[in-house]
């Protein structure tokens, strides 16, 4: 039976960005399951860059475990990456997946506290994207 | 004589050697709009496609394109990667079946190869971007196939040189470069010159394939 709560896959140019970003928004949430909440990145030299089948492989596997994933990349080929391996799912796994439109860290804190409550897929990718307006010097 | 498998893969011998021949001259295009790694990153991905495909047996233009497509999109590492990937795995598909076709049937191919890039990256004629080399090849390949293959390709070619050098003057829509805003404006897109780069590789394998035919 596979978990009903949203899994969040953080993509970044940078495979050390993209677990720190994983760490912080898992703590943050207080999501300590690993299959809820990941991060990938880099190219697949171990370089700076992104690779369609790090991020399909680690998206495949998540959705083994949640019914649905969003993707938070941080910008330019992470997105387009992250467009073409959902595009690489089994049709029926498509409607499973969404790319949030959202600020990297922000958006996977976000996103993760949202999954962690249960909210659906596209509550969460919504959520993702507001967290664009969050301030931090009016406080 | 029709474009076959065999051609297909000279084609993308030839841009794998084309491609290393001017990765400085890519990446100096890239250094002036972008982050300085297309000709670097396709010079790896087309090394890696080389590998995968060189020695295999292909039936059909699907299978070796569709090997292509998956090569790239893992070893280019930017986002020439997807962009190419899907370009070769959807132009493939269109010519499932398939192991020799005419250029209008191959027009249809590339015209099915760039839905899918413009799709993916959400980008028009006009973008700066490499769409704008392949748009006007496929209008000519498809408009010459009446005056004879080969004169068809050169046109292919010759519009998809002037496409790519009409991206100069444009405003960068898209990708790193759209960042820059007026400031990418005289400079001449490095995924535009990859695409003319590759067309012009089809269309020598198709001459060299069709003189070795013809001796």
């Amino acid at each position: 039976m596979r978990d009903k709560r949203v899994g969040i896959l953080v993509v970044s140019h940078s495979e050390d960005a993209a677990r720190g970003i994983r760490d912080i928004a898992a703590s943050m949430s207080g999501t300590k399951d690993g299959a809820l909440i990941a991060g990938v990145g880099g190219n697949d030299a171990g370089g700076l860059g992104v690779s369609v089948e790090k991020i399909f492989d680690a998206l495949a596997e998540m959705l083994t475990k949640t019914e649905s994933v969003l993707i938070i990349p941080d910008l330019g080929s992470s997105v387009l990456s992250s467009r073409s391996a959902v595009e690489l799912l089994p049709p029926e796994q498509v409607s499973s997946v969404m790319i949030a439109d959202a600020p990297i860290l922000e958006g996977a804190m976000v996103a993760a506290v949202e999954a962690s409550v249960g909210r659906d897929l596209a509550q969460v990718a919504d959520s993702a994207s507001k967290a664009r307006d969050l301030r931090k010097n009016e406080h | 004589m029709a474009f076959t498998v065999e051609m297909a893969r000279e084609a993308l011998k030839k841009f794998d050697a084309l491609v290393e021949e001017k990765k400085e001259y890519l990446t100096d295009l890239d250094s002036a709009i972008g982050d300085a790694d297309h000709g670097i990153n396709m010079n790896r991905g087309m090394k890696r496609v080389m590998d995968k495909i060189r020695d295999k047996e292909y039936a059909d233009f699907s299978g070796i394109f569709r090997d292509a497509g998956m090569t790239v999109m893992s070893a280019v590492g930017g986002s020439a990667g997807p962009l190419y990937g899907t370009f070769f795995m959807k132009l493939g598909q269109k010519l499932s079946g398939k192991s020799e076709v005419s250029a209008g049937e191959f027009a249809d191919a590339i015209g099915e190869g760039l839905a899918g890039i413009t799709s993916l990256g959400k980008s028009a004629v006009g973008d700066k971007t490499m769409v704008d080399a392949i748009d006007p090849a496929i209008n000519a390949l498809r408009e010459n196939a009446s005056s004879g293959d080969e004169t068809a390709w050169d046109r292919a070619v010759a519009a998809a040189e002037n496409g790519m050098k009409e991206t100069i003057p444009m405003l960068a829509r898209r990708g790193r470069s759209s960042y820059l805003g007026e400031r990418s404006i005289g400079h001449q897109d490095p995924g535009a010159t990859s695409a003319f780069y590759f067309l012009s590789c089809l269309r020598d394998a198709f001459r060299d394939g069709r003189e070795s035919g013809e001796k």
